[in-house]
């Protein structure tokens, strides 16, 4: 059986748009516009979109946060908001900014009341706990209230908060948002250990094409309230010819090199590349004059905006 | 500790320690509501040296109202006066933490919040409403005694209602500022004095409409054996806090509504 299946899962919101002084008009928003997913046991899968996209509030309909204005959805077989109590034990669920921790409380104590309030036998929760204290290292700053907390920190204590029960199914909003270099490569090395054990089904948004490259095998993309891609990501790159850049400014102008696509009067190089970018690099040596090299990860912003651009042009 | 998982227990404890962890401010609330408190005393002692008798009832029967008021609404408050802050997450979809977890939104709200330091309230309530009872002639039969006891039950049962009738409002209304406080802070001024002071439309919504008049005024003339001047029967006074019932069945039904009307915010 599937973890998650939505049919057609729509969510309106009615928005008053100001017109004049006095008069107000109502608009009726579509925020998830007809979304059909399925998605097993144990899959990672990445859930991205450009801002307002619906992602967040997919989410919400996934976890028994926001009713559904039509369509079906069911998560771990339960129908999430008159099911939430139910759904709640099966589920883990980190929102970035809607901490579950006690702000005025050291992290510890949060860990304990989150026991409590999850019914989760002491034995399975000290060993949980005690992964995670390993994996996120934790120690340093379990005694401290949460309010002291960096960002890092913090995040990390939310990540072992939303799995001490053990969940089926990990919802991540935006997990890694925020977070300095070092702080998002323990989320991602801990989710992909969280991954790899395959009981857990990971389902994160994200804006940050790394955390998908690091994390997931699956990319879902939505736009506008529909999915307009879902498969590989690179299903993706090969489906919309987006690829990473090396940018090779110079200070000596040339006429051609290689593959390259010339511009500023031959004084800026750009090479397109798929992977890796060190063959690239290797032959640059030879240059004359090289000042600069920079390597342009392709912006997930714009391949969406592509994406949604040619899905609307493809509809009748 | 015991090792059995005991879910609303473990809230409540969360909120004390959190509230223990900002001692002086919590002294200084503590302060706050004594003083408040001794206030609400004068201005009952007040008022009833400048009047002998309020609507037919001498001093000391409507001391009953207002001492089964006084209490009903201290109790409601402390209990879940803090519902209303239920806005708050709203505005700032903080509620979105609440509904992932494994229990009822309105239990986690109360025990997130209990105001420890609005104590002093129910015994205030519940000393002017002892006081009372023992300086008027009352005919005590168990009927009267079992009155005493659910009256006070379904006072608090019905403010707390109140409580969160208005607070759902925020489901809808984000921006719905003190509108509640009509409702609660004047539907006590209302309960506190015999209904048969207030006049026309004004009493018909409120005593009977909103169902105010059942809280204090109608226990209390049962309790004090006396007939309505407004001319119920004496049954009502036993049947009045009956109405609490129906009062928080419709709370619940605005609240659960409430609930799924959420919106949420971005991200």
């Amino acid at each position: 059986m599937s973890v998650i299946e939505a049919r057609g899962l729509r969510k309106e919101f009615t928005v008053r748009v100001k017109r004049s002084r006095l008069r107000r008009e109502k608009r009726v928003v579509r925020a998830v516009d007809g979304v059909d997913l399925t998605v097993e046991r144990g899959e990672m899968l990445g859930y991205i979109g450009p801002n307002g996209a619906g992602k967040s509030t997919t989410l919400k309909m996934m976890t028994g946060v926001l009713m559904p204005s039509g369509g079906e959805v069911r998560v771990c077989g339960y129908t999430p908001v008159p099911q939430r109590t139910k759904l709640a034990r099966r589920i883990g669920v980190v929102f970035g900014q809607r901490s579950q921790l006690w702000w005025d409380l050291p992290l510890r104590d949060s860990f304990d009341l989150l026991r409590h309030i999850f019914r989760v036998p002491a034995d399975d929760h000290a060993s949980r706990l005690r992964r995670c204290r390993s994996l996120l290292d934790l120690d340093e700053f379990l005694e401290i209230p949460v309010r002291q907390l960096s960002l890092g920190q913090r995040m990390r204590g939310e990540l072992t908060a939303a799995l001490l029960h053990g969940p089926e199914v990990l919802f991540l909003d935006e997990p890694t948002i925020g977070l300095d270099v070092v702080s998002k490569q323990a989320v991602r090395s801990f989710l992909t250990e969280v991954g790899e054990r395959g009981d857990t089904t990971l389902v994160l948004t994200t804006h940050d094409l790394a955390d998908i490259e690091r994390l997931c095998k699956r990319l879902v993309v939505i736009d506008h309230g529909r999915v307009v891609h879902d498969g590989t990501i690179d299903a993706l790159h090969a489906r919309y010819g987006s690829r990473r850049r090396v940018v090779v400014d110079l200070d000596e102008p040339v006429a051609s090199f290689g593959d390259a696509t010339v511009e500023a009067d031959g004084r800026r190089l750009v090479f397109e590349v798929d992977g890796s970018a060190a063959a690239v690099v290797a032959r640059l040596g030879g240059l004359p004059g090289l000042r600069d090299i920079a390597i342009l990860e392709p912006d997930i912003e714009d391949v969406v905006a592509r994406l949604y651009k040619t899905a609307t042009e493809d509809a009748p | 500790m015991a090792d059995r998982p005991r879910p609303y227990l473990a809230l409540l404890r969360g909120q004390v320690s959190a509230q223990a962890s900002y001692r002086v401010s919590f002294a200084i609330d503590v302060g706050t509501n004594v003083i408040a408190t001794v206030l609400d005393v004068l201005t009952v002692l007040v008022l009833f040296r400048v009047t002998k008798a309020l609507g037919g009832f001498t001093l000391r029967e409507a001391m009953v109202m207002v001492g089964l008021t006084a209490l009903a609404f201290a109790a409601a408050d402390l209990t879940v006066g803090n519902i209303e802050r239920v806005k708050l997450y709203v505005n700032t979809g903080r509620l979105d933490a609440v509904l992932v977890r494994p229990l009822g939104v309105l239990p986690q709200l109360v025990l997130m919040d209990i105001p420890i330091r609005k104590a002093a309230r129910s015994v205030f309530g519940a000393t002017v409403l002892g006081v009372a009872l023992a300086s008027v002639d009352i005919d005590w039969t168990v009927a009267r005694v079992a009155l005493l006891v659910y009256a006070v039950l379904g006072g608090v049962l019905f403010f707390a209602s109140i409580f969160v009738a208005t607070a759902s409002v925020a489901f809808w209304w984000i921006e719905s500022g003190e509108f509640g406080n009509a409702f609660t802070y004047g539907g006590r001024e209302f309960t506190t004095y015999p209904i048969n002071i207030y006049s026309g439309w004004f009493r018909r919504v409120f005593a009977y409409g909103l169902g105010f008049g059942f809280v204090a005024y109608y226990p209390a003339l049962a309790l004090l054996g006396r007939t309505d001047p407004l001319g119920l029967p004496g049954w009502v006074g036993y049947a009045a806090p009956g109405v609490s019932v129906i009062v928080a069945a419709a709370a619940a039904a605005v609240w659960r509504v409430g609930v799924r009307h959420y919106r949420s915010t971005g991200s």
